[in-house]
């Protein structure tokens, strides 16, 4: 594992550099917006990966939950394939709004219960947390990228920083600040139930994702469709660009977690060692 | 043109200053550890 990560360092450098060439230089010009489309390459992966980061958070959320039991452990279990089922079922029986497509409905949710799986093979109950708060933590650097620059493509597209009342805008912001304050609880409550709180307020926290997603859909918005499972439509070679650019965020928020995930693993080991030592210290006598 | 370099460059900003974060934390650690081991 140790000879992957420098492996993975120069991937993603070797790949966030041709997509920078591919954003900046190669893909088309804009007939309408000109240049500062391209402002798309960053500000769409950048929300892929923080949505996906919060999914994470909200599995490993659950998973600390309900790991503490075996019963629990096994209902849940059976609970999220049920879900997944429904999920890509009612995606082709229920009528979905104009624009989604009920095959981008059900890829989302066999990926959902794949990723469950996956963190439970690979996590024990214990690291599930540090997941959970890691993925929240880089899941935040992301949104932040997203709140900075959709401001920035919106003043010379739509000639306002903000459109205030926007549900896309007005809950992605919701979105950032609930999982700011998951990331302010975890690093100031002092309580031997933090991980548990945090967990919850996950949980609730990751129910405003589908509202950003869905938003656009039930809500008039000035926000565009989404490019991608939406009624959107954009030039191949544009979306070839976007999909280059989010391979290599995606790879760049994964060596990021990574790195984050040892530190937080270390960062617990001291702390038991400096509680062992605490403990083991001679007392003075009074 | 100018909001493109400054959007691409307020990401790289944002990124490359949360690996500080990172950086400085992982010294931090570093330092606490050569402690307990001078202990």
């Amino acid at each position: 594992m140790k000879r992957a990560f420098p492996i993975l360092a120069i991937l993603t450098a070797a790949l966030l550099s041709y997509a920078v060439y591919e954003g900046l230089i190669a893909a088309p010009t804009d007939k309408l917006q000109g240049d500062v489309y391209r402002i798309i390459y960053y500000h769409v992966p950048s929300a892929w990966t923080a949505f996906l980061l919060f999914v994470i958070n909200f599995l490993a959320s659950i998973q600390y939950l309900v790991r503490a039991k075996t019963r629990t452990d096994r209902l849940a279990n059976s609970v999220v394939i049920a879900i997944g089922v429904a999920v890509c079922v009612s995606a082709y029986l229920v009528p979905l709004p104009r624009g989604i497509r009920p095959s981008a409905i059900a890829t989302t949710g066999i990926a959902c219960v794949g990723l469950y799986f996956l963190i439970r093979r690979f996590f024990s109950r214990e690291n599930v947390d540090a997941v959970a708060l890691v993925a929240a933590e880089v899941g935040v650097v992301f949104c932040t990228v997203v709140l900075v620059t959709g401001p920035l493509w919106a003043r010379p597209v739509w000639g306002i920083w903000w459109a205030p009342g926007d549900i896309r805008l007005t809950s992605t912001l919701v979105l950032w600040l609930i999982y700011v304050s998951y990331l302010i609880l975890r690093r100031f409550s002092s309580s031997g139930q933090t991980a548990v709180l945090a967990a919850a307020l996950a949980i609730f926290g990751a129910l405003d994702v589908p509202l950003v997603y869905f938003s656009i859909w039930f809500f008039r918005t000035q926000h565009p469709q989404p490019v991608i499972g939406g009624g959107g439509e954009m030039d191949p070679r544009m979306l070839h660009v976007l999909l280059i650019n989010w391979l290599a965020f995606l790879c760049f928020g994964a060596l990021t977690c990574w790195s984050r995930y040892r530190l937080e693993i270390l960062r617990r080991e001291v702390e038991e060692t400096q509680a062992l030592e605490a403990l083991l210290e001679p007392r003075s006598p009074r | 043109m100018n909001f493109l370099y400054t959007a691409y460059a307020a990401t790289w900003i944002i990124h490359i200053s949360y690996l500080g974060i990172l950086v400085r934390r992982y010294k931090r650690l570093q330092t606490e550890i050569e402690d307990l081991k001078k202990k």
